[in-house]
């Protein structure tokens, strides 16, 4: 299993569309909140996620836009979106993990002899003022073994671990997606995509993932 | 061209006969609305549309506002590209599975209408160019009973008309999307990205693609014409105004909302090849080049039924659309939003075209089919056109930030 650091596109600019997307998303869907202080996610949606307790006018750690999260019926899925760090230092997201899934490993994808595989990364550094953009076919948040099905307009629920120790939850609605098949190049000796749903190796790329029927 | 120019079966003909040439007479007890006009009768004159000349240049980015009281895609001047999309649901929807339906749907219009990729978004540059794009919802009565909320009494299959031959494949459904813009590559992403997000719930029962003068080859809001060549749609309500209760529903789950009606409306562009000039204008009851009632000179013009010609035959003759769909009840008007359709002709045909007849009213059972049984009755257009679909659907209230289309029924 190949682990890394990687401090990813820290010259993608923090668009202004990106925060008209986060207060536009579906009711309490995109809503952040901090779980140290215990925030209601529902109060959050408008907010961006602090660190502490939420003072109104304190400045957010990370804020995390667009989430969603891919549906399947079991195994493994992904949730994408981008992180956005509106501080001046870095933040490192350095574990995740979320009631629908027994794990989340943070994930990033590679092209090894010429294929592209997915391979664990241990945080993701989020440049001050920047992005990490998580989207398929590139860095996700890998659901390895899903709880519940994931269906199609529900939400999940992600608590992002960061390095100073703070996590915050982030609520991604569930989208049928036909992509993020990427190979799945983990630790052991199986192959698995983002959106597992039919129980069985799916690492075709394009394959579609079927449907909740 | 004159009325001596249309063959004449007898040695004093009728202004019918004069109309129809020999034997065309077929179709007329048969009726149907194409709805190049709608009843009025309000004695006061009715609000006209003031069509408006765009000199900003690139409209590519042009934006509807999403939220507000109503869907913005109803009282909105018509865009040049209309897309109406029929669903069915798939067995197992239940109401909470609606609720997820209709926010995901709900989603995507919010983004996609303001120039914004929707989430999972696979071509976000198309999503770049909106156009005035508006995303609007409609309910069927399959929808409303499986999310348990109370079906309006007209919510359902219009009464069946005489002239209809009706094909299931252009009629009902469980959920309506129309999907509008000036540009019609973003009525074709958006499109796509609502039926990704809506296949796990429901299939497609039909598609229907209409269309209008291009977006600046005419000033906004100018009367469309269909392919028959006439001005279409001059008596219409005009949102904004007093006429504003008879589109807007005031309580219920469907406050703020509305009804539609999509009827489809086949013309035989053969058999109106047939037709000289003056039947042609006769047949509506409005010239040709103006849209102006024969006894008139504008478009807007009111017509004056009690005008008669030098032989003593009205004017307007009374079996015209005109005079047919005119209602001695002001209530029987309706909000028109019609688009023509052109499709690739059949085997050994050169045409395949119509219209798309959209109507949003409170009632539809107290407002349209009053004025479609008139039609029905007599109406000499139906000589030509032929409706061979309909379907009604019940348009839900718009929603705010954070709320969702269908959220009074769902929520």
């Amino acid at each position: 299993m190949s682990r890394s650091i990687r401090s990813i596109r820290s010259t993608r600019p923090a668009v202004a569309r990106s925060a008209r997307l986060a207060a536009a998303g579906l009711a309490g869907a995109l809503a952040l909140a901090a779980c140290s202080g215990g925030g209601d996610a529902d109060d959050a949606a408008t907010t961006p996620a602090t660190t502490q307790d939420a003072a109104a006018d304190e400045v957010a750690t990370l804020e995390v836009r667009d989430p969603w999260a891919k549906a399947a019926d079991q195994g493994m899925s992904a949730a994408f979106g981008t992180l956005h760090n509106p501080t001046d230092a870095d933040v490192v997201v350095v574990a995740a993990s979320s009631p629908s899934s027994t794990m989340v490993e943070l994930h990033e994808t590679v092209e090894v002899d010429g294929v592209m595989q997915m391979q664990q990364v241990e945080g993701f550094t989020v440049p001050a003022g920047g992005d990490v953009v998580l989207d398929p076919g590139g860095n996700h948040l890998m659901f390895m073994g899903l709880t519940a099905p994931l269906v199609p307009g529900d939400e999940v629920t992600v608590a992002l671990e960061l390095a100073d120790g703070t996590t915050l939850d982030v609520v991604a609605p569930v989208k049928e997606f036909a992509g993020a098949n990427e190979t799945y190049a983990g630790g052991d000796d199986h192959d698995h995509d983002m959106g597992d749903m039919d129980g069985h190796d799916m690492g075709d790329a394009g394959e579609h993932a079927g449907s909740e029927g | 061209m004159s009325d001596d120019a249309s063959p004449s079966p007898s040695p004093s003909p009728s202004r019918r006969q004069l109309l129809v040439g020999g034997g065309a007479v077929a179709g007329w007890g048969a009726a149907l609305a194409l709805g190049v006009d709608a009843a009025v009768a309000a004695p006061a004159p009715a609000p006209v549309p003031v069509p408006s000349q765009d000199t900003g240049g690139l409209r590519g980015a042009s934006t509807v506002e999403f939220h507000g009281t109503h869907q913005a895609g109803v009282a909105v001047v018509p865009q040049a590209h209309s897309t109406f999309v029929a669903l069915d649901l798939v067995d197992g929807v239940d109401r909470a599975a609606l609720g997820r339906l209709m926010r995901l749907l709900t989603d995507d219009a919010r983004r996609l209408t303001q120039g914004l990729p929707a989430l999972a978004d696979t071509e976000p540059e198309l999503a770049r160019r909106p156009a005035r794009l508006t995303v609007t919802f409609g309910f069927g009565p399959g929808l409303v009973a499986r999310a348990g909320g109370e079906v309006p009494g007209w919510l359902g299959p219009l009464p069946s008309f005489g002239v209809d031959r009706l094909e299931e494949g252009w009629s009902d459904g469980d959920l309506l999307l129309e999907i509008a813009s000036d540009d019609s590559v973003t009525v074709a992403h958006t499109v796509r990205m609502l039926l990704k997000d809506a296949r796990s719930f429901a299939g497609v029962r039909w598609v229907q693609q209409g269309f209008r003068d291009a977006y600046g080859s005419v000033p906004a809001g100018t009367s469309m014409r269909n392919l028959f060549g006439q001005v279409d749609g001059t008596v219409n309500l005009v949102p904004g105004t007093p006429d504003d209760d008879l589109v807007w529903i005031g309580n219920g789950w469907l406050a703020g909302g509305t009804s539609v009606v999509i009827r489809r409306i086949a013309m035989n562009l053969e058999t109106w090849d047939e037709l000289d000039r003056p039947g042609r204008e006769q047949s509506v009851g409005r010239r040709l080049d103006t849209g102006a009632p024969l006894t008139g000179t504008r478009e807007h013009d009111e017509p004056d039924f009690a005008a008669l010609d030098a032989v003593g035959f009205p004017v307007i003759p009374e079996f015209s659309h005109v005079a047919r769909a005119r209602s001695a009840d002001p209530r029987e008007r309706f909000l028109r939003r019609g688009y023509n359709y052109d499709l690739p002709p059949r085997p050994g045909a050169i045409s395949e075209s119509g219209l798309v007849f959209v109507s949003f009213q409170a009632d539809p059972v107290a407002q349209f089919v009053p004025v479609q049984r008139r039609l029905d009755e007599l109406d000499l257009l139906n000589t030509w056109t032929t409706p061979i679909g309909s379907a009604v659907f019940a348009v839900p209230p718009g929603c705010e930030e954070g709320g969702f289309v269908g959220e009074t029924l769902l929520g």
